[in-house]
């Protein structure tokens, strides 16, 4: 039933914990969004999600494979920037999608050919046809990272990490952007992790909304605790936010009470 | 309006660019009448129309006693040389420095002996040089490879270490090998900076090139530079110079021109 399964994650850089006890199951084809302030471990947590780091405890399972010790094909990522390729032409940073899992990451002849049709169509999907020929460089910032999106669902992953993806954008092109999101989403049902500052695009999005915080606070030393998921929002009543709070069970998430 | 904000018309750009060589060689020339005035057999300072007169006999006429015009000899046998030094240097820094960049066990291994070893002046260790590889060609090629290798390993090291790592995790999360990471995303991205590095290494290479002909050799631009040091000639030298450093600039020009045909995406933007 639960597709994305963290059980007790704790990870901590040095003696410094960033996140502590952290639970959660997701099922397939839920768009999470996770939000909190600056410095509550909701990047850290991408990249335990993304295999990128491993967390000092706890584990992090996807449709109950063992643990990934490494960043791999069933986890497509789309970061802030540099996400595509500069040195490849719009057309070839889709078709990288498909051949870099290859021995030498290209494709030659019918494969090559079919590869090129394959991605002519996505870009097309994404409205990035008039521009295949073109290096990112040339590419606004919303082009950008639909292209990067497009890359990512190129090589067809389990689940699409997004951290931040709209943050460098400008607030029309970011609506845009939230459009495209929802009708690739509606195509594809893919299960999303996306990371954002902004409460509102969070709950606009998402199916179910994490919020990370610090569920204890040493004035003496901030740093003294780590994150966890304090809130777990229902977020499928059209974006209204704060509407309903998931409980599960009394541990499944910390829901910080203030006494 | 401040200085910051001025800027020069097109032909006051160009007669700017042109004044210091003007400058230069006026000084010269007044300088050669003045010695040449107090005596006209005066060797150090030819009259520029010696030196025309005298480049013009290097570049058509043979040698009396080999038959051979020797300048195109002496360049034919430096660029050999050069060329050597520099490309063999070149592939062995673009393979070194991807290995350091991308592997944090061979970085551990190399990177701090690298650094030690750039700190080694070449020309000192050149009688060595000499001593283990002979008076041949092998030993000025493997010179310039030792001035240049370390610094060219250490900058492009550094580039590839220098690439976003959120590209890198992207390429792995497309199911990218090491090996396709190396070639398809690091290696592109290093070889603008390889032309970059090679252009800032040419100058070291020259440098070290003429020691080596300097000191031991029969043919070179080096070498003849410095056999007709013994009689004062000072046009010969003075066209010598001129010379390599023409074929130096042209070899600047052409690794910039070929960078900017070869990687169209370093200057694309918007």
């Amino acid at each position: 039933m639960s597709f994305v399964t963290a059980t007790n994650i704790f990870q901590s850089y040095g003696n410094r914990p960033i996140l502590e006890r952290v639970s959660v199951t997701v099922d397939e084809g839920e768009f999470i969004s996770i939000v909190g302030a600056s410095g509550c471990g909701k990047s850290t947590f991408l990249r335990l999600l993304l295999a990128q780091e491993q967390p000092t405890r706890g584990e992090i399972r996807i449709a109950d494979a063992p643990p990934a010790v490494e960043p791999g094909l069933d986890r497509g990522v789309v970061f802030q920037k540099y996400s595509v390729f500069p040195h490849m032409t719009v057309r070839e940073n889709i078709v990288a999608g498909e051949s870099f899992r290859t021995t030498w990451g290209v494709f030659s002849g019918a494969q090559k050919r079919a590869a090129r049709e394959r991605a002519d169509e996505t870009l097309k999907r994404i409205g990035l046809d008039h521009v295949a020929g073109q290096y990112p460089a040339t590419l606004s910032g919303g082009m950008q990272q639909r292209l990067a999106i497009g890359q990512a669902l190129a090589a067809k992953p389990s689940i699409l990490l997004l951290d931040e993806p709209f943050g460098a954008l400008d607030p029309g092109t970011r609506l845009s952007m939230h459009d495209f999101l929802t009708e690739l989403r509606a195509e594809t049902a893919m299960t999303v992790f996306m990371v954002t500052h902004d409460l509102e695009e969070g709950f606009k999005l998402g199916d179910r909304v994490l919020v990370f915080d610090k569920p204890r606070w040493d004035p003496t030393d901030p740093n003294a605790c780590g994150a966890t998921i304090t809130y777990d929002f229902d977020a499928r009543d059209g974006g209204i936010p704060f509407q309903r709070l998931l409980q599960h069970s009394e541990e499944d998430t910390h829901v910080f009470r203030p006494a | 309006m401040r200085l910051i904000n001025r800027q020069p018309g097109v032909a006051l750009k160009a007669a700017l660019t042109i004044l210091p060589f003007l400058l230069v060689f006026i000084a010269y020339w007044i300088g050669s009448e003045i010695r040449l005035a107090e005596n006209p057999s005066d060797k150090l300072l030819p009259a520029p129309s010696t030196i025309a007169a005298t480049a013009e006999r290097l570049f058509t006429e043979p040698d009396r006693r080999s038959d051979r015009i020797l300048l195109w000899h002496d360049t034919a046998a430096s660029l050999m040389r050069l060329f050597l030094g520099v490309g063999i240097s070149a592939i062995l820094a673009t393979i070194i420095g991807l290995l350091i960049g991308l592997l944090p066990h061979v970085r551990a291994t190399l990177a701090g002996f690298v650094a030690v070893v750039s700190m080694i002046p070449p020309l000192a260790i050149l009688p060595i040089l000499f001593i283990v590889f002979g008076l041949g060609e092998l030993s000025k090629v493997v010179l310039i490879i030792v001035g240049i290798l370390p610094f060219l390993i250490r900058d492009l090291s550094q580039r590839v270490l220098d690439i976003p790592r959120e590209m890198i995790v992207k390429a792995e999360t497309l199911g990218a090998s090491s090996l396709v990471v190396a070639l398809r995303v690091a290696l592109p991205q290093l070889l603008p900076r390889l032309m970059q590095s090679v252009r800032l290494s040419l100058g070291p290479a020259w440098l070290f090139l003429i020691a080596a002909e300097a000191i031991a050799s029969e043919v070179g631009l080096g070498y003849r530079i410095f056999l007709v040091r013994r009689f004062l000639a000072m046009d010969v030298i003075l066209t010598y110079v001129l010379w390599i450093t023409l074929l130096a600039f042209l070899m600047d020009l052409a690794l910039r021109t070929l960078s900017r045909k070869a990687f169209p995406w370093t200057e694309a933007s918007l």
